[in-house]
Parts: C-alpha cells; structure tokens; sequence
C-alpha cells in the first residue's frame, strides 16, 4: 500500500466580489499517493488552479479557504501557521507554474535562484547547493549545466525555462509536486518532451504528482488517476482507464466527444461541443451545476446539491442523479462505430 | 555593456553640445551683450572697451568656438564683477550646493521609499492613504512657502533651528528639507507603482512557492525590481533639485552655486551666468549617463538589448 | 449512426444570455461624481476661476490703492484693535488691501497657468506625437530634442532669459511655455506608440486615409485622456513657476498683485505679520491643490487601470 502523500476533504475557495461571494471551489476532495499521478482536468474558470493554490497555501489575500482536511504525509496542514508553511513550501512540498517566461526573477542569475532554492531549507554551502543544481540541470535535461548557472532567464528560451522551474523544485527533494499547466505556455513539439520528463523524474524521485491541465491529451498520457473538474467542483473520478474508456458524467462525455478521433469521427457531421456556457459561482447554488447544458437533465436536477456516487467499478465516482446505465453511452457509441 | 555606455557617452557627448550652443547664443537675447554687460550708467568708451575685453566684436562663429576651447580647457572666462576667474569662484561654491542636493536628497529618499514600500504592501489602507495624501500635499506646496514656513516656526518662533548662512551641519536642516520634499511625492508613487506591479508578478509568486522568507521576498526579489526606475527618477531629479537651489540658497542665505547663479543675473555678470548655466547642464548630462549605466548594471535584461 | 437514447424532460438551454450593465458614460459619470478628489479639485478650480472673472466686481477694493495710513492692518480673525471687515484679510505694508489683492493675484495665476500650459502643450504635444507616430529618424530627433532640453536648469535659464529680454507678463509666459513641453512630449511620444500599434490604425491605413487625418480622427481622441491629465500637472507647473520667479523678483512686475510677489514682499515683515505670507501661500497652495486633485481625479475616472 503506497504512502498516502496528500489527502485534501471538502476544500473550499471562497472569494468576496462586487457581486457577493465568489464561491470558486466547493467542496473538493481527492488524495495522491507516493508515485502517483492524478490529472485535475477541467475548462478556464472552473477553479483547478485556485485549487493548488488553496493546497500550496498561496491564495490571494482576499480569499477564504476553508477544509475538513488536507494533510501532507499526514501532517494536519489547516493548522500550520505561515511559518511552517513555508518551512513545507519548497521544500516537502513544490510547485510548478504555467507561465516559465514571467516565473524567474530577471534580476538574477539561474545559479543564484537555484542555489536560494536549496539554502533556504538545508544549512548547505554554496559550493554543496551549487552541485546540487548542477545535477538536477542535468537530470532535467539541460546541456553545459554549469556554464547555464550564471546565465540569466531571458537568455533562455520557454522550454529551458521551464526545465528550471522544474530543477528548481526538486532542489530539495519533495514529496509532491504540483504542476499547474506547465505545458500551456510552450510550443507544441515541447510541451511533449516536458511532460515525459515530468513522468521519468517522478518515477525516478519517487513523489506525487498533480497535474492541473485543461489538455485532454496530455491527460492520457501520464496520468494514472483523473478528477475532472467543473465550475468548482469535481464531477467525475477514477484512474484514467476508467475516466477516459467509461466516462459516466455526461460533462465528462461531452469533453471526450469534443475530441476529434482520425478514422472514427464521422467527417460530415458537426464536430462535439457543448452547449451553453459555465454557470456563475457568485451566491449559493443548490443544484447539478450542468443542468443547464445536459442533455439528459431533468426537474429533479435542479432541486438541490448532488453528492458523488459510486460507478461500477471501485474508486470509479461520479456527481449525477442518473444511474451508470443511462449516462453510459459507451454502449451506444460502440455499437454505433 | 560597454556597447550600451559607448552609445550612451556618444548621445551625451552630442547633447553637451548642444546646450553649450544654446547657453552661448543666451547672451544675445538682451540684444548686445557689450551693452547689458556694462549696465545703465556706462559711458560709450566702456561699453566698446567691454566689447573689446571680452572678444564681442568678433564674427559669432569665432566666438562660440574660442569660447568653447576656453571652456573645455577649464577657463570659462573672467568676471568683471568679481574680479576674478569665473571657474574659480563656480568652483569654489560648488561643493555647498552639492552638499545641499545631496542632503535633500538623501533626505527625500529616506522619507520616500519606505513610504512607498509600506503603501504598496498594504494598498489601500491608512498607511497607504496617508502616503498618498503626504505626496498630494507634498506636490502642491511651493518650496519657497514651504521655506518660509519652516522658518518661521523652527527658526523664529521655536528657534531651534539657524535661519541663515551655512556654517555648520544644523544650516542644512531645513534647507535640505525645503528642497528635497518637492521630489518625495514622485519618488513616492513610482515606487508604491513599481512594488505594487513587482508584488504581483510571476516570479515573485514562485519566490513564496519556494518557501523564502518575506522579508527575502520583499527585499531581494521585489524592491531589487521595483526600484530600477526609481534610481533613474532619483538622478533626474537630483539634477532638477541642482537647478532649483537658487530659490532655496536665496532665502536661507547659503553660500552655494544657485546664490552665485542669482547674483550675477542681478548684476547682469553674463560669463558667469552662460559658464553656471553650463556647468549645471553638463552636471546634469553626467549624471543622466551615470544613471543610465546603473540602470544597465541594475537590470541585465537592457545589457542584451 | 444515431442517437438512440431518450431525452428525458429535458431542461431548456439558455444559450444566449444578454448581460445588463450600465453603458461606459454611464459608468464614468458615476465615477466622476464618487470620485472625492475630482469633485473637490473640479469645484475649487471653477470657483477660483469665477472669483477671477468677477474680480471687478467682488473686489472690495482696489488692488493696488496705497493708503499708507492704514498700513499692516491685521485680518479680521487677529485679536487686534484695527483689524475691521473693511479690510477682512488686512492690509500690507503699503497699505493696500489684501483680499483684493488676492483676487486679482488670482486672475493673474490662472492666465500664466493655462496660457503657458497652452503653448507647452501644443509644442510638446506636437513633437510626441509626431515621435510616436512617424517612428525612425523622427523619433530619435525629437528625442535628442527632449534630452537637450531636459539638461536645461530651468528656473535657472527662465531667470537668466527674463533678467535679458525684460519681464512682462507675455515675456514669461511665453519663457515658461518654451520651457515646460518635455512632460508633453514624452507622455504624448509614449501613448502615441501605444495607440500607434493597435488595429484600428493599421485598418485606417489600409483603406488609404491620409495621415493627417489618422492622426486627428484615430489617434488623438484615444490620447486626450493623458493629454488633459498631463495638461493639469504642467498648469500646476507653470503656476508654481511663476510664483518662484516673482518671489525672485524676475516674474510679474509689481505693483501687480502675483501671489508669489506678495509673499516676496511679504517676507521681511514676517516676523510680526505673518499672514502677508501665510494668506497668499495659502492661496497658491489650495489653487494647486485642485488643480493635481482635478488631473489625478481625470485619470482615475478615465482610465482606473492607470490609477497609482
């Protein structure tokens, strides 16, 4: 049974607007053991950033986080001050950003930002955390690592950027990395080369890892489980087999139908899409989040909050009121194709 | 880098001279400068033997460049009021007015980047709002007022401090004080602006997801960004502050180059005022390229580009 | 293919939403009228400009009547035996009383303010935008243009050149407008650029307008925002200048009633009637005041993201 590195109970993100209050995550849970990956996929807006945010304790002044739990490695985190948070920040605990361009400070050599990265958490020499930096450039893929240390960041493309980022977080060993879309902001042909690197060094340092993305396809290829997120709460989990093969929500159908398949997507018809447009979060919202837009949407959906349940298979759970059988249209689509 | 600083000394280089063109032909706007030299109650022999002395008969061209080589060798003409050397006495005045801008500024930067600092951390709180109407307050006093002021309490009816000249360090108090507020207010907001658009950005959030402490975070990561353009402000306008002593020595009665800069245009004493004018100007064009430099080093980005 | 599974009471879509909000000037006038600093700035500025209009006829007395026996006449507030509402501010050394002075002062503040603001900025505003615009060889001229002046000592040089060419009031204005247009370019250079750069310019050209026209129909409306603000700061300028050089003596001429030359004459009686300083100071104080209020107050109202 692997170490269960973060367990997160029913967050919640709740941020004040003109309007009233922004009600940005509602009641999320998930977990991550040593070794895993979860993918949190969900479209802009539906708060899976706000969601690492709220884990890595780094959310703007303004909002209100509240929890049952969220232990790291079975710490209680909820009742760790801001000190010992940054204690864990960086150092148990690391974070990857979507932006590499803007995420180095442009005032500094990569050298100096990797070294700070170790000494802040380890009494190390400079000499000791310069080594260190040295091999984690290299482990990330970074030729001439050396000479690399006294650059700085705007001599250095997106992609070597982001490998930084990603040295830099491993600087002192964590046990969970979050990467918050870390392949959005970089060309295509990178953004693969990127994510399998995240994958080997994750095997290799043996951690956890979330990845946030909205990228269906970058999903199927590393994740081992997959929440699926929408306006702010999670409507469908499961490890990726399940997810992707038998998808229950119908928001979670209606994803997969958006994507084109070469040799199976009938070429005359219209391309998948979903009708209408996210509800707003701003006040209390007592119903299935999706009424609007599902097709199989009835009264009964809009009467009040729906709980997860499960699937058929274990671990397999889903936000609906409808059973498996008629959300399943795996049987339809197979027997249609 | 020395790309960058041989670009910029060509452009200053080409500026100075420029102003020493325009400070040059200044002395023509009275018409002739024989005439405005030697003053009302000249006779006709006078005004010719001035014109003479000081080389006004000569076509301009001749002119301007005999008075450019003087002045590049160090000699910018004789004072026929003072009797003496115009580069002596600039230079012999010159270090008081420097202490003065230096003290003004030193205090300006005091009052105002912390102020800042603070603003930005907590905008729109009172310390924020009291920073803000400090600057308000600040840019509507004119410095003379604000000097007479200041005067009049701290001087006269509290005496607790000298009203004139500038023989020990207490003369500078206010001085100092009435020259350099005037810039606190600028200085303020570029650097409430900076820190609040730096306390934002992407790499000061991974600087706290690496778990640094916030005073790093404040000091190393932020106020090292945000204050690169307040360094070129503060040069600009420890330049400006060197141009508008003359008000300030004036009233408190301060041996310096703006007092000097006021005398001779009483007197109409032309070489002196076109030589001060100069000396200002090609001050000032040294400090902008020095600010220029620091900049550079400051940031690495400009090096590249 | 086809599909084959029921729709079971379905929930009707609301696909198109049409969202209610006020219309931009709506919500600008809203602004202008919340905004403090604006309205306190906008009501001061206008009710100086009303006292400057109707001086001759809220004007006590006249400005520049010397009554020597009623010299150095205390405001009305002192606890002093002369002090009289004849003469509600007092009297300065020559007898003449100040609350007429001040509001002649005021007539000539704002004429220096906004006419040297007026030729600084077409100047200024001239070079920048044609910087900004045309780009190259133009914009590093024009640049050269404002290093040179902005190495210029210019309290400095408007003394030397006023001491030369004489000191009327149209020899400083015009002194103070020739010296004061460097924020109006580098503002007017910058916003041009910006402005410069977006679509609608590039459309404009491609349908073939002709560059005056791009430059008045396209650009300018979309920088008189920054124009209007850069212009409240130079009026201040220019106001506060004209202070210091009549309080040096080398401004307007007395016995006219600049507010800088009664402090200038003001001061040496200072010790025992401060008020010959501490009234028109004041008064130049509150001007300026409204003034920066009144153009901060514009920009935050026009554009809140540039707000400080």
């Amino acid at each position: 049974m692997s170490e269960r590195i973060l367990e997160v109970e029913n967050l919640t993100v709740d941020i004040p607007v003109g309007g009233g209050m922004l009600h940005a995550v509602q009641g999320i849970s998930f977990h991550v053991d040593r070794g895993e990956t979860l993918c949190i996929v969900g479209e802009s807006g539906c708060g899976k950033s706000l969601t690492s945010l709220a884990v890595m304790d780094l959310l703007p002044k303004k909002a209100i986080r509240g929890a049952d739990k969220l232990a790291l490695a079975g710490e209680d985190m909820l009742a760790a001050g801001e000190r010992r948070m940054s204690d864990i920040r960086g150092n148990t605990m690391g974070m990857i950003f979507q932006e590499p361009m803007t995420s180095l400070n442009p005032a500094y050599t990569i050298g100096n930002q990797l070294e700070e990265a170790l000494k802040r958490h380890r009494n190390v020499s400079t000499r000791e955390a310069r080594d260190r930096a040295i091999y984690l450039l290299e482990k990330v893929g970074i030729t001439a690592a050396e000479s690399r240390l006294s650059q700085y960041p705007h001599q250095l493309s997106g992609g070597l950027r982001q490998r930084v980022m990603i040295a830099m977080t491993l600087m002192c060993g964590p046990n969970l990395i979050i990467a918050d879309e870390p392949t959005t902001a970089l060309d295509v042909t990178i953004q693969a080369q990127i994510l399998l690197l995240l994958a080997e060094l994750q095997r290799e340092f043996e951690m956890g890892l979330i990845l946030i993305t909205h990228d269906l396809g970058v999903v199927a290829r590393i994740a081992d489980r997959v929440a699926v997120m929408y306006a702010g709460q999670i409507v469908e989990e499961g490890t990726a087999d399940q997810v992707f093969n038998r998808p229950t929500h119908p928001y979670t159908q209606g994803l997969l139908d958006c994507i084109p398949i070469p040799g199976k997507t009938d070429r005359s018809k219209p391309l998948g899409s979903i009708p209408g447009i996210v509800p707003s979060l701003i006040g209390r919202f007592n119903a299935c989040h999706f009424a609007e837009r599902c097709a199989y949407a009835t009264g009964k959906c809009t009467e009040g909050n729906i709980d997860m349940r499960d699937a058929d298979e274990i671990g397999h759970r889903y936000r609906c009121l409808l059973d498996p059988e008629t959300c399943n249209r795996n049987a339809v689509r197979e027997a249609a194709v | 880098m020395l790309i960058y600083a041989l670009k910029r000394l060509s452009v200053a280089l080409l500026v100075a001279i420029t102003v020493s063109l325009l400070t040059f032909s200044m002395i023509y706007l009275s018409g002739d400068p024989a005439m405005a030299l030697a003053g009302e109650s000249a006779t006709q022999m006078d005004i010719e033997n001035i014109r003479r002395v000081y080389g006004y008969d000569q076509p301009i061209i001749v002119q301007y460049f005999s008075w450019l080589g003087h002045a590049l060798t160090g000699n910018l003409g004789h004072s026929h009021y003072l009797k003496s050397e115009v580069a002596d006495v600039i230079f012999q005045r010159l270090p008081v007015t420097m202490t003065l801008g230096a003290c003004a500024l030193g205090f300006a930067l005091t009052l105002s980047i912390p102020l800042g600092v603070l603003a930005a951390m907590r905008p729109n709180t009172l310390i924020d709002r009291f920073a803000l109407t400090v600057a308000v307050i600040g840019q509507a006093l004119p410095s003379f007022w604000f000097a007479l002021i200041m005067i009049f309490f701290f001087g006269v009816a509290l005496r607790w401090l000298p009203i004139t000249g500038s023989s020990s360090w207490m003369n500078f108090i206010m001085p100092s004080v009435a020259l350099g507020y005037y810039i606190t207010p600028a200085v303020m907001r570029l650097t409430r602006a900076g820190m609040i658009e730096v306390l934002s950005s992407d790499y000061i959030r991974t600087a706290r997801a690496k778990g640094l402490r916030p005073i790093v975070v404040l000091f190393k990561h932020a106020l090292r960004n945000a204050i690169i353009p307040v360094v070129s402000l503060a040069a600009v306008q420890f330049g400006f502050m060197l141009g508008g002593s003359i008000v300030i020595e004036t009233i408190f009665a301060i041996n310096g180059l703006g007092q000097l800069a006021w005398e001779s245009i009483l007197r109409a004493d032309l070489p002196m005022m076109q030589a001060i004018v100069l000396v200002l100007s090609c001050f000032y064009i040294v400090l902008t390229f020095l600010a220029d430099l620091l900049n550079a080093f400051l940031d690495p980005r400009i090096r590249v580009s | 293919m086809g599909d084959t599974v029921q729709k079971i009471d379905s929930v009707p879509v609301i696909a198109d939403r049409t969202v209610d909000e006020p219309s931009p000037a709506e919500r600008a006038r809203k602004r202008m009228f919340s905004h403090f600093g604006f309205m306190f700035g906008a009501i001061v500025l206008l009710t100086i400009f009303a006292i400057a209009f109707l001086a001759p006829l809220i004007s006590p007395h006249d400005p520049l009547d010397q009554q020597l026996a009623r010299k150095l006449i205390p405001p009305v507030w002192h606890e002093h035996a002369k002090a009289t509402w004849v003469h509600p501010l007092g009297t300065d050394q020559f007898g003449r009383d100040y609350l007429s002075r001040l509001i002649y002062g005021s007539q000539i503040s704002l004429l220096i303010g906004f006419a040297a603001m007026l030729i600084s900025g077409v100047i200024g505003t001239a070079l920048g935008v044609a910087a900004g615009y045309f780009g190259g060889r133009v914009d590093m001229v024009v640049n050269f243009i404002i290093t040179t002046r902005l190495s210029l000592p210019v309290v400095l040089v408007a003394l030397a050149v006023v001491s030369l060419v004489g000191n009327s009031l149209w020899i400083v204005i015009w002194v103070l407008g020739l010296l004061i247009w460097d924020r109006f370019a580098v503002v007017m250079r910058s916003t041009t650029q910006q402005v410069r750069n977006l679509d609608y310019v590039a459309a404009a050209q491609a349908i073939g307008c002709s560059t005056p026209r791009i430059i008045f129909a396209e650009i300018m409306p979309n920088i008189v925002n920054n124009l209007i603000v850069v212009a409240t700061i130079e009026m201040a300028h220019a106001i506060i200048l004209e202070a210091a050089l009549s309080f040096l003596g080398l401004g307007v001429q007395p016995p006219a009633p600049s507010w800088g030359l009664m402090i200038a004459e003001g001061k040496n009686h200072m010790l025992f009637d401060p008020w010959l300083v501490g009234i028109p100071g004041t008064a130049l104080f509150i001007l300026i005041l409204s003034i920066n209020l009144l153009g901060d107050g514009i920009r935050d109202v026009t554009a809140p993201e540039n707000r400080n």
